[in-house]
């Protein structure tokens, strides 16, 4: 294996040194939206578009200059002020893990960006959604180009902020409202584990910058560093949506369609993968239990997910609950080490597209059918949608591992090393890969194929050219980027000075026993859902289904077990909390409390308002501090 | 024949700066006397403004060419050193903001001089304009600021004391409205004022029978070898220390504050509360590291008394306030007591210790120009009868008016500390300074130190209270049905509050640079 090569500090200027600039841009677009309001509300929506593709250009330019460059010399930190003196540096790291995710979080970024101006164009405030998006594309560049946890830590409760927002955006109703809580409140517990990791981090090294972590963490003790890592995992779950922390995705389907596919699909979830592969070096080493957990969360959650997304009819969650099993596989991969990460983060921009794609198609075709999600309501749009019907059948493809799609070489590339690595996990990620084809045919049947079952009043018609063309443009990128990443290994010796590689190179193997198996499940599944969804005719209204089910429609019952297992205790913890609160704790806080406010009383009785008293209060104190400095002076 | 006199030479150059806003303030006087009124203010205004600018242009140059003078100038009379001009600095900048306040009509009274409501006054309504002889007196003020700091000797201390406060008595009288409530604390002002200038004369004089000299060097030398328990050495520093502490509103000096600052029109409070905060504490700090250096074991456990003191009055009077200018007023007395902690800091035995120094300039930044904010958008929440002073008005302004109670929550979280605002570096400067300067020194002291920091962040615990009750008060209550008008703010204003939020912000998210301004002024250390 190969260990990451050093961060040498960057000196000569270039675009590296203004990299700030990709932060920088966005949140100017964010700031002036937000601060100037109203007045904005005509150009504001290009404004945003422009930022985000300032932001781009200077990504893009970063990265040539990056490519320029030996492979030595490839992780460059860009200091950029003192922080907190004596305790933390801002800095920027561009690397090539960084910098790939600043391509894809401006690239697909922008694309959503130019989308959302036709989806959004009859809202009235498409400027307030704009700067929300400007504000998230800058928390999330600020999360992966920080050179520290401290940096990465602010951009990770800004996209938690800006997710909240945007969850929450048509607040007037109810279910967006409770959705954006939820969101909020299961990620402040994944968020309290990455702070308590930090908090060790600090603690037992002193730094919290990559570039000393790399020296120091060797030092560390083999628990202290097994702590830091499953804590660290802990805020991933919660971000990312895995295991036992997923509840919150399939609601945050609320927000506005754009922002499922920018948020909830290509970007932000998978800061929790991010975590893992950037820390790899530091709390992650191959081998150790805390790596092992990332793998098993991974496995877990990807077959979690695709359990849920076969049940769903609502064609936002379907996706959703597919996003939660595609970066289950990437968590997967991330946990098999040095060998995995380049599939994980191949995935990971695979998916990115392929899944935005989806996303972006489905907002099509809602934007085409009255905003009607249930998929019971579909039927024969193929027709209809020609654009959006053909671009969705790529990302379908790509996402199913149809072979010589982008989803087939990434996913086939996690789920052999895991076989390698790990015969359970790896056999499950096979099967999940069958659960996929079924429950992603079952989708395109119920929508594209089929009778016609339209509400009275919908007029099914192709979306406008603003938002066809981004979805052309994703598309493009989810049939040939997998292939063009995987094969003759690119994106794993691209990486490297990053994260590292494995001594000996993978060979991609078309014909692997992994790969036949997952093909022949993945045609099962797909023929499965042919003969219940394709040939059979889909009712209108949802059967009652079996037992399996409705654990499916329940999300696994994820929801009534953090009820029963957390709610309910905590509130009967809070009750008998509050018990004793009121009786001891609040006693002595109010006393405490009404102390202070009836000194407050008292002492405001002093201020009489008359001149003499004043003049008098003086003449004491001065009496006073004479007489203790003559004391003082005396002792 | 030898001559009796010599005449003394003055260092203009050095001066410039200071001698630039005393000459336009009696050029100002000048225009009082000789304009026609309808147009004293056209050429006020610019003319105060100018001279402003341009003296603090001169501070920048004086910087920049030739660094901070070593010898003090005119005679041993100033010192112009590197904290004096980051004083100096920070006071025109302020007075500059201020005056973009004072120019927004209607704060000040037509005729001070006619008794309220009478058809004097009323007939001096009807004719329009307002006092402009403001312009003047202000910069008469900022000249005296700008000397009571920089002052080497107690005499010209105390003028510059002086000269500071006379006018500010004379403004605080000039509300327009509740002539009353204005005309008292103008009243009061002078009388506590003059009653503490006669405690610093009364030290200034003590001092001199004890070392012979009222040169704050010389002071300093009397004590290197003199008896330091001398009653008038001791007498003469305590009455010292009762004007000074007067002047920043330490307890038990502080009952002027919250009756002058309520009274006195909001622009002038705004400058109290920043201008003559930062200059007084600039003279704290050079009459205790120049004059006394020598004496710090005598007068560390009564400052310890007095900053523990001045922090708890602060804090805890302010929760039963209703008024927001005297809340404000005594937040102010509460940061007061926290700027007094790096004094104890600053005169630590080893006297390694630009780091404190540095620490105090940079609080006395932030926090004057957020306090600065905060009054200007006091003078825009506005009732018929004037601004709306009482608490109970300010409900539910967040949903009359979001950005105005948006910002203004953003200044009162900085009051409170919050980390990424001005006011979080501004504590953690200063508590981090008492701290290291504790551990340095090893004593008991340490300990002494440990505990005076614990005090403050337990009175900070108690002030975010108060700071963060107007917040839920605008957020969260429902508004009035009769609620105070938002003032369409004029140019001034806003810029006004714009460039006290850019600071808040800016130095809450980049501290480095003015931390770094800061130890470069501090690095140089007075002159002794």
């Amino acid at each position: 294996m190969e260990s990451p090569v050093e961060i040498v500090q960057h000196t000569a200027g270039g675009v590296i040194g203004v990299s700030w600039l990709m932060i920088a841009f966005p949140l100017l677009g964010a700031a002036i939206l937000l601060i100037l309001g109203r007045k904005t509300d005509r150009w504001g929506h290009l404004l945003g578009v422009a930022m985000s593709l300032a932001s781009f250009v200077v990504a893009v330019l970063a990265f040539f200059e990056l490519l320029g460059l030996s492979a030595e010399q490839r992780r460059q930190a860009v200091h950029l002020y003192e922080f907190i003196p004596g305790m933390a540096d801002m800095g920027l790291l561009i690397d090539p893990l960084s910098i790939s995710f600043a391509l894809l979080i401006t690239g697909v970024g922008s694309l959503i960006h130019i989308y959302s101006i036709g989806y959004m164009s009859h809202d009235p405030d498409r400027r307030r959604f704009f700067s929300y998006l400007n504000l998230f594309v800058a928390a999330m560049l600020l999360l992966v180009l920080a050179d520290n946890y401290l940096g990465l830590f602010i951009g990770w409760e800004g996209v938690g902020l800006a997710s909240y927002l945007l969850i929450g955006f048509w607040q007037f109703k109810p279910s967006a409202a409770v959705a954006a809580k939820k969101a909020f409140v299961v990620n402040r517990v994944g968020d309290f584990g990455l702070l308590v990791g930090m908090f060790i981090m600090w603690s037992a090294t002193g730094t919290f910058a990559f570039a000393e972590l790399s020296e120091k963490a060797g030092g560390l003790s083999q628990p202290m560093v097994t702590a830091i890592g499953l804590l660290l995992l802990l805020g991933a779950c919660g971000k990312s949506a895995q295991l036992p922390l997923q509840s919150w995705l399939l609601d945050a389907m609320e927000g506005p369609t754009p922002v499922s596919a920018l948020i909830h699909a290509a970007t932000m979830v998978t800061a929790g993968v991010y975590l893992v592969v950037r820390s790899g070096a530091f709390f992650f080493p191959e081998g150790s239990p805390q790596a092992l957990a990332v793998a098993i969360v991974g496995a877990a959650t990807l077959l979690a997910g695709a359990i849920i997304g076969c049940a769903k009819d609502d064609i936002k969650k379907g996706l959703a609950g597919s996003t939660m099993s595609q970066i289950g596989y990437m968590m997967l991969g991330a946990g098999l080490g040095p060998a995995g990460y380049a599939f994980a983060i191949g995935h990971l921009i695979t998916h990115g597209f392929f899944k935005a794609d989806m996303f972006l198609g489905a907002g099509s075709v809602m934007h085409g059918m009255n905003d009607e999600v249930d998929m019971r309501k579909y039927g024969a749009l193929r027709k209809y949608m020609p654009i959006t019907f053909v671009t969705f059948m790529v990302g379908y493809l790509a996402i199913i591992g149809f072979p010589l799609l982008s989803g087939y070489f990434t996913k086939d590339g996690i789920i052999e090393t895991a076989v390698e690595h790990n015969q359970v996990l790896g056999w499950l990620a096979v099967i999940g890969a069958g659960i996929t084809g079924f429950y992603m045919s079952r989708m395109i049947f119920m929508t594209f194929f089929g009778e016609k079952r339209w509400a009275e009043d919908a007029h099914p018609h192709e979306s406008p050219t603003v938002m066809t063309v981004p979805l052309i443009i994703l598309s493009i990128g989810s049939i040939f980027l997998g292939g063009y990443l995987i094969l003759s290994n690119r994106l794993m010796l691209w990486l490297a000075p990053a994260v590292g590689r494995p001594e000996e190179l993978p060979q991609f193997h078309f014909a692997s026993t992994p790969g036949l198996a997952t093909l022949a499940l993945v045609a099962v599944g797909a023929a499965y859902a042919w003969m219940k969804y394709g040939r059979a005719e889909v009712p209108a209204v949802q059967p009652r289904g079996s037992f399996l089910t409705t654990f499916a429609r329940r999300d696994l019952y994820g929801d009534a077990l953090n009820e029963s297992l957390f709610m309910r205790p905590g509130q009967w913890l809070t009750r008998i909390a509050v018990f004793f609160d009121n009786r001891g704790i609040d006693g002595v806080v109010n006393g405490l409390a009404a102390g202070i406010g009836g000194t407050s009383g008292r002492l405001r009785r002093i201020q009489t308002g008359f001149a003499r008293t004043y003049a008098l209060s003086i003449l004491i104190g001065a009496a006073l501090l004479t007489g203790a400095l003559l004391l003082v002076g005396n002792i | 024949m030898n001559p009796i006199m010599q005449a003394p030479t003055i260092e203009y150059g050095t001066l410039a700066p200071m001698l630039l806003v005393f000459g336009a303030a009696v050029l100002g006087v000048l225009v009082e006397a000789f304009a026609p009124r309808y147009l004293r203010k056209v050429m006020q205004v610019p003319l105060t403004l100018v001279s402003l600018g341009g003296a603090f242009a001169l501070v920048l140059v004086q910087v920049i060419m030739r660094g901070a003078p070593t010898e003090a100038v005119a005679m041993g009379a100033v010192a112009v050193d590197g904290p004096a001009l980051f004083i100096w600095g920070v006071i025109l900048v302020l007075s500059f903001v201020c005056v973009l306040l004072v120019n927004d009509e209607g704060h000040f009274v037509a005729s001070a001089a006619a008794v309220p409501g009478s058809a004097d006054e009323e007939e001096a309504e009807a004719a329009g304009g307002g006092h402009t002889e403001i312009y003047p007196l202000l910069l008469f003020a900022v000249g005296g600021m700008m000397l009571f700091p920089a002052a080497h000797d107690l005499l010209t201390m105390f003028v510059g004391l002086e000269v500071m406060s006379l006018p500010l008595y004379l403004m605080c009288g000039l509300a327009r409205r509740r002539r009353l409530l204005s005309q008292e604390s103008s009243m009061k002002y002078f009388l506590l004022g003059a009653f503490s200038s006669a405690f610093f004369l009364y030290g200034t004089a003590m001092l001199y029978g004890y070392a012979g000299t009222v040169s704050l060097p010389g002071i300093n030398k009397a004590l290197a070898g003199g008896a330091l328990l001398d009653p008038l050495l001791l007498i003469g520093f305590a009455m010292l220390g009762v004007g000074l502490l007067f002047k920043i509103g330490a307890a038990p000096f502080q009952a002027w504050k919250p009756d002058v600052y309520q009274g006195a029109p909001t622009p002038i409070t705004a400058l109290m509360a920043s201008g003559t905060l930062v200059a007084a504490m600039g003279a704290v700090l050079r009459v205790f590291w120049v004059g006394l250096g020598n004496l710090d074991w005598n007068w560390r456990p009564v400052m310890w008394a007095v900053a523990a003191l001045t922090m708890i009055v602060g804090a805890v009077l302010a929760i039963t306030q209703t008024d927001i200018k005297r809340m404000l007023a005594y937040s102010s007395i509460a940061h007061a007591g926290f700027l007094l902690i790096g004094v104890m800091a600053t005169f630590d035995k080893s006297q390694q210790n630009a780091g404190s120094l540095s620490a105090i300039l940079f609080y006395l930044l932030v926090y004057s120009f957020t306090t600065v904010g905060a009054f200007a958008i006091v003078t825009m929440v506005r009732d018929p009868g004037g601004e709306a002073g009482h608490l109970s008005r300010w409900a539910g302004l967040g949903k009359r008016s979001p950005l105005l109670a948006g910002v203004f929550a953003f200044f009162l979280l900085a009051f409170a500390g919050i980390p990424l605002t001005s006011g979080f570096f501004g504590k953690y400067a200063v508590f981090a300074a008492a701290l290291a300067s504790g551990s340095e020194s090893g004593d008991s002291l340490g300990g002494w130190m440990t505990g005076l920091v614990v005090l403050g962040v337990v009175a900070s615990a108690v002030a975010a209270f108060f700071y963060v009750r107007v917040i839920v008060l605008m957020f969260f209550s429902e508004p009035a049905a009769d609620g105070p008008s938002i003032a369409e703010p004029s140019m001034g204003t806003v810029a006004v509050i714009a460039v006290a939020a850019l600071v808040t912000v800016g130095v809450g998210l980049f501290p480095q640079p003015m931390l770094d301004v800061a130890h470069q002024a501090a690095a140089n250390l007075f002159i002794r």
